[in-house]
């Protein structure tokens, strides 16, 4: 099965931050982030994407970023990171955006529709539902 | 905003961990109208419990520029239930449910583009609902399968009938469905999963 995810487009500008929410502090910092090993990762966050922490923490962080780094001591999506941390998914990827700048935390992209999918992909995920 | 300290955030049980080995996940949305069974489905063949993203969704007042600090915006809480499906060491699939109105769609960021296909879940008693949001799927070009969740009260019709009712193109399967029953949900994502396979296999490069 290719593990490869594609390319991911650039990431969309942030949306204006509502009243009462943060707005996303340094827009442009969403544009000079660059992948990691597999190029893929850019700072286009999907529910899916699935987070892992670091092993070693820098001892400055933010309580917000101690709580995302704890949950995601194994591979975690990021909706289940807003369900645990109860926050809105966007400001999940507001955190995230910042742990990954800071190599905090390695993003896995997900595996999406393709106008030609993947019939061995799709082999997988019905032999894993078989398995119910 | 509350922020909960890190002594008192709730984390995945241990045994909810995913393994380390996971490279990626896969998604699949179910979506339909209000109470048809949307969190039901998604808790029935989710291997952990269902949990629950939120979004807020602000509404802006007519008067633009006369908002600041008055009470013209209004923010509503939107919540998705979601669930998971381990399928190998390598592989974890996801399942959204979530409301049929776009405007929610919206709220999270690749909900429906990313999909492998959707569900839509309809009520015998409001196929109204499902029409909408068919057209809008097929817009994105999602594929998608409908699944008639069968309650008890509900009037019974033969799937002809459904499919002539909700003009659906021969092609598009539609099932009949338990959602309560762990076996029948699974089948209702088997019969996406096919319908998916005979389409890459349509369009696959001879």
């Amino acid at each position: 099965m290719p593990q490869e995810p594609p390319p991911e487009p650039a990431p969309a500008a942030p949306a204006e931050g509502a009243e009462g929410e943060p707005a996303v502090p340094n827009p442009e910092r969403l544009y000079s982030l660059t992948g990691t090993a597999a190029g893929s990762e850019r700072a286009s966050i999907d529910l899916v994407t699935l987070i892992v922490a670091a092993e070693d923490p820098p001892p400055t962080l933010t309580p917000e970023q101690v709580s995302l780094l704890r949950l995601c001591t194994a591979p975690l999506s990021v909706a289940e990171i807003s369900a645990y941390l109860s926050l809105p998914f966007s400001v999940v990827t507001i955190l995230l955006t910042e742990l990954m700048a800071a190599d905090l935390v390695q993003a896995r992209a997900p595996i999406v529709r393709q106008i030609v999918p993947d019939r061995s992909l799709l082999e997988a995920v019905m032999h894993g539902l078989q398995k119910l | 905003m509350d922020f909960k300290s890190s002594d008192t955030v709730p984390g995945p049980r241990v045994e909810d961990h995913l393994p380390h080995t996971t490279q990626a996940a896969v998604k699949i949305v179910i979506v339909g109208g209000f109470g048809v069974g949307k969190t039901t489905m998604v808790g029935s063949v989710s291997e952990i419990k269902p949990l629950t993203t939120e979004e807020t969704m602000t509404q802006a007042g007519v008067g633009v520029d006369d908002n600041y600090g008055s009470d013209s915006k209004t923010a509503t809480t939107v919540a998705m239930d979601f669930g998971r499906i381990g399928i190998t060491e390598q592989l974890v699939l996801y399942l959204f449910g979530t409301p049929g109105q776009e405007r929610f769609w919206f709220l999270w960021n690749g909900l429906f583009e990313g999909a492998l296909g959707a569900v839509v879940l309809i009520d015998t008693r409001r196929l109204e609902v499902s029409f909408d949001v068919m057209g809008r799927l097929e817009e994105r070009g999602v594929p998608f399968v409908v699944a008639v969740n069968s309650f008890p009260d509900a009037p019974r019709y033969p799937v002809p009938e459904l499919r002539a009712a909700l003009d659906l193109a021969e092609w598009v399967p539609i099932i009949e469905c338990d959602v309560r029953r762990r076996a029948s949900s699974r089948d209702v994502l088997m019969t996406l999963m096919h319908f998916l396979h005979t389409l890459a296999t349509r369009r696959a490069p001879v």
